[in-house]
């Protein structure tokens, strides 16, 4: 049977990562390849490096982090932020990533998702999708640029599109609940995870191990992604993964 | 040394340096000197099944790779699309002839689940094998859209199971597919690859 995946993220910035982490056995904690050797170990099924870095500089630096992140890693990994065309994505995946994973490109240019499954396979092609609800129409808007611009799409509709448009994989991250800590956005998850017939990663709202297992036994997530929970060792993988099997989820 | 072919398909990048990590020579190449001498080949393969035999088709390697199994009996391990074109022929986008070195379809998975099959998977291994010598039966990462049925179950090697029974390896003399990405599969996937390395070699050193 396939199992739920448990998948960090890590924010990489001009080759480091940021927010902040507090790793005591780590020799650099910035190293985004030494932490993500140490999510490996520990258990992790697959890891997310977002990069933030807003200049080319940067984006070229991020290349570098991805070749040899590939070097050690002995699990997948998706790429994602600030990937404009089909270029930055074949530079990504001959680097060694995985997958790719794309958001306001994708909005701005829904052809790209096509383009980008065609040319490389649509596993390796992930829709992100930055979510925020609108009590006003009941109903949860995408938004791109970082959260920082609404669109006029709804998140359903969204999902379906980018899937039918050859997106393998959607990493649905709610802006409602992202950085509380107190539990992944449930009815969003469940909204989409059963309607599209790919893989949903949930995110944003992590903070304890009981919220991993509403997710996985209240909807029908496949992932599910954090931050800084896993990075200041508020939660563990091995923990977190003891927890999960006892509560009769399927893991690795 | 290990040739992995290199034929504009896939993520040759992270199995090459698996086998660095194992301490086994390597060359990434499309050049058929290089291949023929090898000890071993790895034939990776990440895309559309139709592309993938046209690129082999277009570098020359397609006879060179048959021969070097049918005749000389080299081990080769075919990964994730390269372990579909060992068989006879996919169904996808359209019928497509592979190489035929394992009779065989690949057909799409087709029902109401998630497709892509992704994420890490349970192998049940078949029957005992060299090549699962020291390696214990457990996870590996899976990542596609087609499955392999091959005409005569004797080559299929292990399983897992996504709504039916999905061959994961198959083995017919030195030839071994995976259809899995040994190189993303943790321990499990480490040791199966260092087992064909390691079977690679000695054959090597007989020599």
């Amino acid at each position: 049977m396939i199992t739920k995946r448990i998948i960090p993220c890590l924010d990489v910035k001009d080759g480091r990562v940021v927010k902040g982490v507090s790793f005591v056995d780590l020799r650099d904690a910035g190293d985004p390849v030494e932490l993500a050797a140490l999510y490996d170990e520990a258990g992790a099924d697959e890891l997310v490096f977002l990069d933030i870095s807003a200049s080319h500089e940067g984006r070229k630096t991020m290349v570098e982090v991805v070749r040899q992140a590939a070097g050690v890693l002995s699990i997948p990994f998706t790429v994602g932020g600030g990937i404009g065309d089909l270029e930055d994505m074949f530079q990504i995946l001959r680097a060694g990533a995985d997958k790719v994973s794309i958001n306001t490109a994708a909005l701005q240019q829904p052809e790209l998702v096509e383009n980008a499954a065609s040319r490389f396979g649509s596993q390796c092609i992930v829709v992100a999708i930055d979510a925020l609800y609108d009590p006003s129409e009941k109903d949860w808007y995408v938004y791109t640029h970082g959260g920082r611009r609404r669109t006029e799409w709804k998140v359903l509709d969204w999902a379906q599109q980018a899937v039918d448009r050859g997106a393998g994989e959607i990493l649905l991250t709610s802006m409602d609940q992202d950085g509380r800590k107190n539990g992944y956005d449930l009815a969003l998850t469940r909204t989409v995870s059963d309607r599209v017939r790919v893989p949903v990663i949930a995110s944003g709202g992590a903070g304890t191990k009981d919220h991993f297992v509403k997710v996985f036994t209240q909807t029908r997530a496949e992932a599910a992604l954090a931050a800084s929970i896993f990075h200041y060792r508020e939660v563990g993988i091995e923990d977190l993964k003891a927890e999960l099997k006892q509560k009769g989820v399927h893991v690795r | 040394m290990i040739a992995i072919i290199d034929y504009g398909m896939g993520n040759l990048y992270s199995v090459s340096q698996a086998l660095t990590r194992m301490g086994y020579e390597w060359k990434i190449t499309s050049d058929s000197e290089i291949i023929r001498s090898a000890d071993g080949v790895i034939l990776p393969g990440v895309g559309a099944f139709g592309d993938a035999m046209l690129e082999l088709k277009k570098r020359g390697l397609i006879e060179v790779i048959k021969e070097i199994v049918h005749r000389e009996g080299k081990p080769l391990l075919g990964i994730c699309l390269g372990m579909q074109l060992l068989f006879t022929g996919s169904d996808e986008h359209g019928y497509h002839q592979g190489l035929n070195l394992i009779p065989g379809h690949v057909v799409r998975f087709e029902g109401d689940y998630n497709i892509p099959h992704m994420g890490w998977n349970e192998l049940r291994f078949d029957r005992p094998h060299p090549l699962f010598q020291g390696v214990e039966e457990g996870y590996a990462y899976f990542v596609h859209s087609f499955h392999v049925i091959p005409d005569n179950p004797s080559d299929i090697l292990a399983v897992t199971d996504y709504h039916q029974t999905v061959t994961a390896i198959v083995g017919r003399n030195q030839l071994f597919g995976m259809q899995f990405h040994p190189e993303k599969s943790g321990e499990t996937g480490r040791k199966l690859l260092e087992r064909f390395a390691a079977l690679c070699t000695d054959r090597g050193n007989r020599r």
